[in-house]
């Protein structure tokens, strides 16, 4: 499988083809994806694109679910905190 | 300007049910388009990060699947649907490229998902569900050396936590918060795989290296910028688990956006079909999950039994109906044996989130009202999610039920609810 690296808030993280944007991040140890209304971390809950709580920006396109998302070599995703 | 298709029959969602009907009536002739937001077909169940890691009934099935001659739509997610044969998808990617099909009959397919309950902490990252553990594990998370606590209710909790052992997990707490008499007479009655894994943990009293304990839920997660311990009790004694990760589910709850949509009805939060699995609106018909939580082989059954119906091939195999009453059996029981307990609606504290899409907390909700008024006066529901997460658990908590559901139905970039025309005036 192909191994690459992607970018989370400019950190390279280590990724592969069958990875989702989610998966990565949680293998590199980052489990704040974004901040809720009331200023709370919050990260993946259903991963399966129904919860919205693991959304981030992915290639400057915000609110994407990040366990809906594949990675892709030099990904740049920013996380909302 | 949108994609646009022709299908005689146009299938929504490609886990086991979508699969069984688009195969069924691709080989019966039809012309048969299969729409799924995934990246595969497989759906939840059937997805996994190797094809070769697939079960066999999951390879025989997709390979025969590719063979119908079926058309398979990738990546895209149905936002909007009329009953009289439109339907819009938003494609991959970023653009909001929109793909519209206009179908003779619908399938609807789209599954189930977790039933999530608020507890103090369960906002907390890396409290997620059950299902959402095996999801992360398939899309490539290492559990290795993380120490698990899995909790909730249903024969999912079993399958998850073996996996999870497998994948280098310490699991230090499998709690089902059923008593242990129904699951018992649950598991004494099943001969398959969720059967045989509850059978072992109820005979061996012990699973994936802990106890499996039963008459057991958690009431509060704790930590600081994510989880670090979960409290459990049995209703008598209240213990703590060390914990990097919490799975905490109750069960399935089947995803009835588009069938009401439709205006397919339901009852008891299931769509109602009759023996053809068509629903009340003509020409639409629903398989799987969305007719009653039954599982895998109950979604293929009936989604075969769609699949011919939808084609014009009702009587195209006896053998199915009788399959169907086996495993809707399976279903009845299902449900009666993993029930909430009542102890699981005070779990949340006047301060608990119950809406986590606009942190609406438990106090700013009047028991009183409606679901409706609960939208307009605290805007639980109102978030991205559209009340997927919230709305179950304040059935269970209230006896809110969903009211309408509207257009979008998953949150969209705005051009693809304008007209082609207006569009083409933009762009």
């Amino acid at each position: 499988m192909k191994r690459f690296s992607i970018f989370v808030d400019g950190q390279p993280i280590d990724a592969d083809e069958a990875a989702t944007v989610a998966a990565a991040m949680w293998n590199a140890g980052l489990s704040h994806f974004r901040t809720s209304v009331a200023g709370e971390r919050r990260g993946p809950l259903c991963a399966m694109g129904i919860c919205f709580e693991c959304r981030v920006t992915i290639d400057g396109v915000p609110h994407r679910r990040a366990c809906m998302e594949t990675c892709a070599p030099g990904m740049r995703v920013e996380t909302h905190g | 300007m949108a994609d646009r298709l022709d299908a005689q029959i146009a299938v929504v969602g490609a886990g086991p049910a979508g699969i069984a009907a688009a195969t069924r009536a691709a080989e019966a002739g039809s012309d048969v388009l299969v729409i799924d937001e995934a990246p595969g077909p497989g759906g939840q169940i059937w997805k996994h990060r190797r094809p070769e890691h697939a079960p066999r009934a999951a390879r025989k099935w997709l390979e025969r699947f590719v063979r119908s001659g079926a058309r398979l739509v990738r990546g895209a997610q149905v936002i909007a649907a009329t009953s009289d044969g439109e339907l819009r998808a938003e494609l991959p990617g970023a653009g909001g490229h929109m793909l519209d099909v206009r179908w003779g009959r619908l399938i609807l397919a789209t599954g189930a998902r977790e039933r999530f309950l608020p507890f103090p902490g369960w906002t907390l990252p890396n409290v997620i569900g059950v299902g959402a553990a095996q999801a992360l594990l398939k899309a490539g998370v290492s559990f290795q050396g993380r120490r698990v606590a899995i909790a909730g209710s249903g024969p999912l909790l079993l399958p998850a936590a073996a996996a999870l052992a497998a994948g280098g997990a310490r699991v230090g707490l499998v709690a089902e918060q059923a008593p242990f008499p129904s699951v018992a007479r649950f598991a004494g009655g099943l001969l398959r795989q969720p059967g045989k894994l509850l059978q072992a943990a109820m005979y061996r009293g012990r699973f994936a290296g802990t106890r499996y304990r039963t008459g057991t839920w958690i009431t509060s997660a704790r930590g600081d910028d994510r989880v670090r311990e979960a409290v459990y009790t049995d209703g008598n004694r209240s213990r703590t688990v060390a914990c990097d990760v919490l799975c905490c589910g109750y069960g399935l709850v089947p995803n009835l956006d588009l069938p009401m949509l439709l205006g397919c009805a339901t009852s008891a939060g299931k769509v109602v079909v009759d023996e053809r699995q068509q629903t009340s609106q003509d020409s639409i018909y629903c398989a799987g999950e969305l007719t009653g939580i039954g599982g895998v082989d109950l979604a293929l059954v009936e989604g075969e039994i769609a699949g011919l119906a939808a084609a014009g091939k009702s009587h195209g195999d006896r053998s199915l109906p009788a399959r169907r009453s086996r495993q809707a059996e399976f279903a009845a029981r299902l449900e009666a044996a993993f029930a909430l307990r009542d102890e699981l609606k005070s779990l949340a504290r006047p301060d608990t989130i119950v809406c986590r899409c606009e942190d609406v907390i438990l106090a700013r909700l009047d028991p009183r009202w409606r679901r409706r008024q609960a939208k307009l006066y605290s805007r639980a529901g109102m978030g991205p999610c559209q009340g997927r997460v919230c709305g179950p658990a304040l059935e269970f908590l209230f006896g809110w039920e969903s009211d309408t559901v509207r257009v979008p139905v998953r949150p969209t970039p705005l051009a693809g609810l304008a007209h082609k025309e207006e569009r083409a005036d933009t762009t």
